[in-house]
């Protein structure tokens, strides 16, 4: 239920919906879309990547000089988790062996496997919650890939890569946008149900930023089909993939030649570290959501701490576009239980509308997120056309009423079930009044940059999906990145499998975490955090002082008690 | 200054945010004071526990936070979401760290999408009593009795659609005294039905004909060898579909 001080804004939408409804039906844009000028200015002065103090240099390890996103910056230079000394003995008799370890349960992490069953070689799977428990799970709107009859993935290629600003490499664009037919039949023979025509012709939508319909969807639950599809599709092969839950990777090893051949995991439930030896290792840990950069409420799931590019960082392997994030334009922000919670941009892609308090267009719907993103913060801030949400947030409206009088009676209750159960909790029907919106902290579009083989500067370490780093350039489009960890995770289970089947690694150690010990001291570098998070904290801070009185007889260091990533949203 | 257009819509929340009004709850048959609005999630937080098993997306797609409780006058045992279930005054909850269960194995392709299946990997099933206990149980409000009875009789399309919501918490198979489980037999349906019964799409067949027939070839070596102004040009002066 809104309160009723947003009556009147309420009205106001309503009276200008008959008159944008006509404007949607016209077939042209409903608002003119940005020049590039116009694009970059608003980026400049709106977009919180190019805010005072958003980025902050990174004084050692492969990127060194570089700017990063502050936040990156600080989980970079921090603490390892584990004491290499007293790790010896699991050094020379490890833990676990197998010819592949992926580290992270996603969806790039459960095709990875799947690919490497198929080539004959075993796998584990260490993940940090439950199997599944993703971002991998959330995704609502769809993934793109250039099925239609009017499409091409030519055309896929240039808007990814205008999306991207023309800085992503083209070599793994040319890669997603090539594969993303043959995804959608592979995932289809595993038996996930896409939207279809009744001719069996597959849906497609529009996304931010694409020239043709190109959004393949599940409803609005494709995370949840396409990850419990590939889960079970796991599961199906208990002899071929083991998988350890609870068990997050916190630091990788190296051998003798600096190769990659494992990790340590520590173990939630008992608070051990154990070593894996591996032949081949692939990160498929995600992105970094949960470390709330710049106090942004976000979409990310309760594991999304970035885990991957502290490990990778540590052991040698090069970032890239870590200077950017992506704030996804339709987050959530009223009522504050939900504040954060994404608003699938499909529902932009059906044809509903940001308006401003009086009910007013002020952007193209579909301008790539960091554009709409940056345009809806000028809205609420320059502007001062914003919705006060009575929690210190301010928002917009996003106008989901008007889709049923776009696609007729049922439409939106058919295809948005996830999104209608979600402010139904909140006594709020949106196929009847709008929903508040405000920029939620959404994607890490950049990563450990990899190569069309998924390699990193680091030989036997592999990248793919969220937490790779390259393809999207610094602003990754809507359904790229369901597409992304399809197309990569399948291939780098593909190649890694192979290479280990060849691969001679040696005895696993953690010089390099004494190394990196070492140049941050020498550097200067002075912090009290440890890295991985892992997961961030929501205890009040009053109750956490308490708790870290504690700290003298926890395990090392452990990162959680200590976090200090607790600002943002308490969600 | 506002305008009076704005002023007439009064869109400013009168006078300053409230401080939020507390609620007694049992976490775990501990009493704990914690926000009224919070979600059952935040109050476990807000008491000062770290949450590792019972939290995952924390936005209702995972199944992570199945929560059981009870409240104050009522026998009934209620289940939801802790992420999305908001606390009441008396509250008395835990979480599930997990569900134990067995899931069946199976190779998809040797499958069949109909009855004979169901028979072969959970007959389980049959023991449905038609209770309808599973239904209520579900936090998604799903007819968690009618697709499992649609298991029963071999209607696969009919799994499919009724199942499409579920997060697989497992509170139905929980609490179900036949001791099915559910959600398992959802995602097996699913899965028959998106390889099975699904309509083919011959366009997609058709372009993925032409990409092995290399037809984009020469198209993206083109897009590859551009510069990038060459690029952003022709990027910018691309028609859109409507
Ligand atoms: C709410 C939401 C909606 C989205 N909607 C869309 C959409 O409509 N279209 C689209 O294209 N994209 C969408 N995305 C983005 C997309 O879903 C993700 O980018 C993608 O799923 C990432 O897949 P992944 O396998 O790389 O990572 P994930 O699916 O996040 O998997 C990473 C896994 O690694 C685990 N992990 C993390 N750290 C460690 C560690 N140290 N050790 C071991 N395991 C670890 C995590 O717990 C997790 O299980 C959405 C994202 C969110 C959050
Ligand atoms: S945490 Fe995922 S459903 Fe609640």
């Amino acid at each position: 239920m809104y309160p009723e001080y947003m009556a009147g804004s309420l009205k106001a939408v309503e009276a200008t919906r008959a008159k944008r409804l006509e404007l949607a039906k016209s077939g042209q844009p409903v608002f003119t879309p940005m020049t590039a000028e116009e694009r970059q200015d608003v980026l400049n002065k709106f977009h919180p990547d190019y805010a005072p103090g958003a980025l902050r240099t990174v004084r050692i390890g492969p990127n060194k000089g570089e700017e990063l996103t502050t936040e990156v910056t600080e989980i970079l230079e921090a603490h390892s988790m584990v004491e290499p000394k007293l790790m010896d003995i699991h050094l020379t008799k490890p833990d676990y062996e197998t010819d592949l370890l992926i580290i992270g349960g996603g969806g790039a992490g459960c095709w990875a496997a799947i690919e490497a069953a198929r080539n004959g070689v075993k796998s584990m799977i260490a993940t940090k919650l439950r199997m599944g428990d993703a971002n991998t799970m959330m995704s609502e709107g769809g993934m793109q890939a250039a099925v239609a009859p009017a499409d091409s993935p030519t055309r896929h290629y240039l808007d990814a890569i205008g999306g991207g600003h023309f800085e992503n490499k083209p070599e793994l664009v040319k890669i997603l946008t090539e594969d993303g037919p043959e995804v959608v039949r592979e995932l289809e023979k595993l038996g996930v149900i896409w939207d279809k025509m009744d001719d069996g012709s597959m849906q497609v939508l529009h996304g931010g930023g694409t020239s043709r319909k190109r959004m393949v969807s599940c409803r609005d639950y494709i995370g949840a089909i396409i990850m419990r599809t590939l889960m079970d599709e796991v599961k199906n092969h208990p002899d071929m993939i083991t998988v350890r839950e609870f068990e997050p990777a916190v630091e990788l090893l190296l051998d003798e030649k600096g190769h990659c051949c494992g990790a340590v995991l520590y173990s939630l439930d008992t608070e051990q570290f154990l070593t894996v030896r591996a032949k081949s290792t692939i990160i498929t840990s995600g992105g970094f959501g949960r470390l709330h950069i710049r106090g942004f409420a976000t979409t990310n799931h309760y594991g999304a701490t970035g885990d991957g590019l502290v490990m990778a960082y540590r052991a040698g392997a090069k970032l890239k576009f870590m200077d950017s994030v992506q704030y996804h334009p339709t987050g959530a922000v009223f009522p504050e239980q939900i504040a954060g919670f994404l608003i699938t941009e499909k529902i932009r892609g059906a044809g509903g509308q940001p308006v401003n308090k009086n009910g007013e267009l002020f952007v193209f719907p579909r301008e790539p997120r960091d554009v709409s993103s940056a345009a809806i913060i000028r809205e609420c801030t320059e502007r001062g056309m914003g919705i006060d949400t009575g929690a210190s947030r301010t928002g917009i409206w996003l106008d989901s009423p008007i889709i049923d009088m776009l696609h007729g009676e049922g439409y939106t209750r058919h295809h948005f079930p996830a999104m209608v159960r979600q402010f139904g909790q909140f006594g709020i029907d949106i196929v009847k009044d709008p929903m508040l919106i405000f920029p939620s902290l959404h994607y890490q579009n950049g990563g450990v940059e990899i190569d069309g083989q998924c390699q990193t500067n680091i030989p036997g370490l592999f990248v793919a999906g969220e937490a790779s780093g390259g393809v999207h350039g610094r602003n990754r489009l809507m359904g790229n990145s369901v597409l992304d960890y399809n197309v990569f995770g399948r291939r780098a289970g593909k190649i890694a499998s192979e290479f280990s089947k060849t691969s001679k690694i040696g005895k696993p150690n953690l010089d390099h975490v004494v190394r990196y010990a070492k140049e941050m001291s020498d550097a200067g570098v002075e912090s009290d955090l440890v890295a991985p998070v892992i997961l961030p904290s929501y205890t009040p801070e009053d109750v956490k002082l308490q708790q870290l009185a504690r700290l003298g007889n926890t395990p090392a260091r452990h990162s959680m008690l200590r976090s200090r990533i607790s600002r943002g949203d308490h969600k | 200054m506002k305008s009076a257009k704005a002023e007439a819509h009064g869109q400013t929340p009168a006078g300053h945010e409230p401080q939020p009004r507390m609620v007694t709850v049992l976490i775990m048959g501990k009493r704990h004071t914690v926000p009224e609005h919070a979600t059952i999630m935040r109050a476990i937080e807000y008491a000062g526990h770290q949450i590792i098993r019972g939290a995952g997306c924390r936005e209702g797609f995972c199944g992570a936070c199945g929560t059981i409780y009870r409240l104050p006058g009522d026998y009934k045992i209620h289940t939801g979401l802790a992420c999305t279930t908001l606390v009441k005054e008396g509250m008395s909850l835990t979480q599930v760290p997990a569900v134990p269960m067995e899931k069946a194995i199976y190779d998809l392709e040797k499958l069949t999408p109909d009855v004979t299946t169901i028979q072969q990997l959970y007959p389980v099933v049959f023991r449905c009593v038609a209770c309808n206990t599973c239904s209520k149980a579900c936090p998604q409000g799903l007819k968690t009795m009618d697709y499992i009875q649609a298991a029963m009789r071999g209607d696969i399309a009919m799994i499919m659609d009724l199942s499409f919501d579920c997060v697989a918490c497992g509170l139905c198979a929980l609490r179900c005294p036949a001791e099915i489980v559910q959600h398992k037999v959802g995602i097996l349906g699913r899965r028959l039905y998106g390889r099975y019964l699904s309509k083919h799409s011959q366009h997609l067949d058709d372009r993925i004909d032409e990409m092995h027939a290399g037809k984009f070839d020469a198209e993206y070596a083109t897009l590859m060898s551009m510069a990038k102004d060459e690029l952003s040009k022709l990027y910018y002066a691309r028609d859109i579909e409507a």
